[in-house]
């Protein structure tokens, strides 16, 4: 079944003034957003990632500019919005977003219910009355144990899992189309990480939106995305569904990142590390930006860029190995029939999971 | 493995206290575990379970309330000589969680990694001290000429291994590192759980790590306590903790752990810990081995029923 496009981005260049400088942040990204969907944005810090899906809602910082590109949401172009007054109709109300800290998105003189309620009484139009039955039943909905008492109580007395569920619930007041969520368990424990994506991912199918999750963990994306895009030096460098990323992926970096992750090591052997850093975003980039710290790359890499290669329908990598020039390279052995391996990992005598 | 390795840290029947005015709070109850030479043992638990106040503790951040601490068989908790104490700030040293706090943004790199050994006198001319110093840094990566720079000229990642060339200029015996890599970006862990792996391969280091992800401890350490507000409940080596996860905490944060497979997250499912009723009277729990090397804070009730599930 086809699914219906309700966001996209084309070619979408990000600026940034520093001082005399000019950085790129984002170099020509196009993406499209799916209703009903979850894609997860996946890389290092620096790639990118939190300032593309910043020009979905106008957020980016004052120096910032997008300088090319343009970004289609129910038949408008988000970026001939001028001014504030134009955002508030998209911002919180159609796209909403989830930030990394919690504490810094709420309010620490205000109680928990009154910055929910108010939500519902700005954009929904509700009396006071009203708005705090449904904010009362949307902290029950996150998941907070006896909502009606502890709407009167302040961000302090909540433990940082409990915040994040608030500003979750105040992002759902609206009823976006878009839940943007920019590292939402990078700050929590392991435990409350896996909670807040599970609600999320409940959330998700029972309200309807379309959900971008932001993180540079891989593991987490197993669990909530839907498709996968792998973000690079402003770029995005592989697409494609969730099976398709963890399964036959392509792209030289997201083999690096697979192999890095610490769920995957083999006790007294050393880890794979991504040699080198990512490049400045200040230079003009030659060929392709990952080929310094690639093992593969070939004399082209340093030259040209590589285009989009497309591998199947829904899968895309940006790199030169998939010219059909290029000499055949195999993934690295830690991440060929990753499922076969994993599953060896969580029998009960190899153990993993314990129960069952 | 472990037994017939010398002990060098011994953690007995601890507790820590915090006073607040007249309120008192318990964050580590009746702690009991040993460290041997050359093992890496982690203390695995979510915040607020007290495992950073166990490393603190160790290294007299935190004062004891009850029970010992002995290092090499010497007590060191509680008031000191000053010998003994200039001893342990030689041999035990800490990493911390945030490497962008825990440097002195007005100090050089040079003076930061060489603090240490000038309060030792650990060099006897400035020649000396710069190549300790120097060489301290290549051993993590970076390069001389970082030596004369601040910490706000460098990365996430880069700022950590400082921290670690900052504690092991010190060569230190016993190395506390307290969520290491917790605000690093998943390709940088990697280079530094290897760079500490490098440090106990060449000089034979004791790590005492303190993280609250059981992925990451699985792959590094030799043994592994988990506790939960303030209460070790079970402890084993990785290899049986990972084959036998019997307490149902353990049991919650191995469930927790998100795995690098689609089809076997999607259908997961989660193992939710809220706590267990304690019988103190009839039936109180207690530290027990289930089997040899592995032990469980269990009542008798419990541990029939551990006995029972532990497969050999």
């Amino acid at each position: 079944m086809e699914k219906k496009v309700l966001l996209s981005a084309k070619e979408v260049e990000v600026q940034f003034q520093v001082r005399s400088r000019v950085l790129t942040a984002i170099r020509r990204v196009s993406l499209d957003l799916l209703e009903d969907e979850t894609i997860a944005i996946v890389g290092e810090s620096g790639s990118g990632k939190s300032v593309f899906t910043k020009t979905f809602t106008g957020m980016l910082d004052t120096n910032g500019k997008v300088t090319h590109g343009e970004i289609l949401f129910e038949g408008e172009d988000l970026l001939k919005i001028k001014n504030d007054q134009g955002w508030e109709k998209i911002r919180g109300k159609k796209i909403a977003t989830v930030f990394q800290d919690p504490m810094t998105s709420l309010n620490p003189v205000k109680t928990i219910g009154s910055q929910i309620s108010e939500v519902i009484i700005k954009h929904q139009g509700k009396s006071k009355e009203e708005a705090k039955k449904m904010a009362v039943e949307l902290m029950e909905r996150v998941g907070i144990a006896n909502a009606a008492e502890r709407y009167d109580e302040y961000p302090f007395m909540y433990s940082g899992g409990m915040r994040q569920r608030i500003v979750i619930a105040i992002a759902l007041a609206c009823r976006p189309k878009i839940l943007i969520c920019d590292e939402p368990t990078t700050a929590l424990d392991v435990t409350i990480q896996a909670q807040i994506v599970q609600l999320i991912k409940d959330l998700s199918q029972e309200y309807g939106f379309t959900t971008v999750y932001i993180t540079h963990d891989l593991g987490v994306v197993a669990n909530v995305a839907d498709k996968v895009a792998v973000m690079y030096a402003g770029q995005i460098v592989e697409y494609g569904t969730v099976e398709e990323i963890f399964y036959d992926p392509r792209h030289p970096y997201t083999w690096g990142l697979l192999s890095s992750l610490p769920q995957l090591g083999i006790k007294g052997e050393d880890l794979y590390a991504i040699p080198g850093t990512p490049p400045s975003l200040f230079d003009v980039i030659q060929g392709d930006a990952f080929a310094p710290r690639n093992p593969y790359a070939m004399k082209i890499d340093f030259e040209e860029e590589p285009p989009m290669f497309q591998i199947s329908e829904t899968h895309f990598a940006k790199t030169w190995l998939l010219d059909p020039r290029a000499p055949k390279v195999e993934p690295p052995k830690a991440i060929r029939n990753l499922h076969e391996r994993i599953l060896q990992m969580i029998r009960p005598e190899g153990g993993y999971y314990g129960g069952e | 493995m472990a037994e017939n390795k010398e002990k060098i840290l011994e953690v007995k029947n601890l507790e820590v206290t915090f006073k607040n005015g007249k309120k008192e709070f318990v964050a580590v109850q009746d702690a009991n575990f040993d460290l041997y030479e050359g093992e890496t043992f982690s203390l695995v638990g979510e915040s607020g379970s007290g495992k950073t106040t166990i490393g603190r503790a160790i290294l007299r951040i935190n004062p004891t309330s009850k029970g010992e601490i002995l290092y090499k068989g010497k007590k060191i908790n509680g008031k000191l000589d000053k010998e003994t104490d200039r001893w342990v700030i030689r041999n035990i040293q800490m990493v911390f969680q945030d490497p962008a706090a825990s440097l002195n943004e007005r100090a050089t790199i040079d003076y930061i990694v060489s603090e240490g050994l000038s309060n030792f006198h650990m060099y006897h001319s400035d020649a000396e001290r710069h190549q300790k110093v120097v060489d301290a840094l290549k051993s993590v990566g970076l390069l001389e000429e970082h030596a004369s720079r601040y910490p706000h000229e460098f990365s996430g990642g880069q700022r950590q291994r400082i921290g670690i060339a900052r504690a092991m200029v010190m060569e230190p015996k016993l190395l506390i590192a307290d969520e290491p890599i917790s605000a690093l970006d998943v390709s940088i862990r990697a280079q530094v759980l290897n760079l500490l792996k490098k440090f106990q391969r060449e000089t034979g280091l004791t790590i005492l790590f303190i993280a609250h992800d059981l992925s990451v401890v699985r792959y590094i350490s030799d043994r592994i306590a988990v506790i939960h507000k303030g209460r070790i409940v079970e402890m084993a080596s990785t290899q049986e903790l990972f084959k036998n996860p019997l307490h149902p905490y353990t049991q919650s944060l191995l469930s927790a752990v998100p795995m690098p497979d689609p089809q076997i997250e999607k259908n997961k499912k989660l193992l939710i810990y809220s706590g267990m009723e304690e019988d103190s009277k009839t039936d109180p729990r207690s530290w027990q081995e289930v089997l040899p090397g592995h032990y469980i804070y269990a009542n008798e009730s419990e541990m029939v029923e551990y006995r029972n599930k532990v497969t050999l």
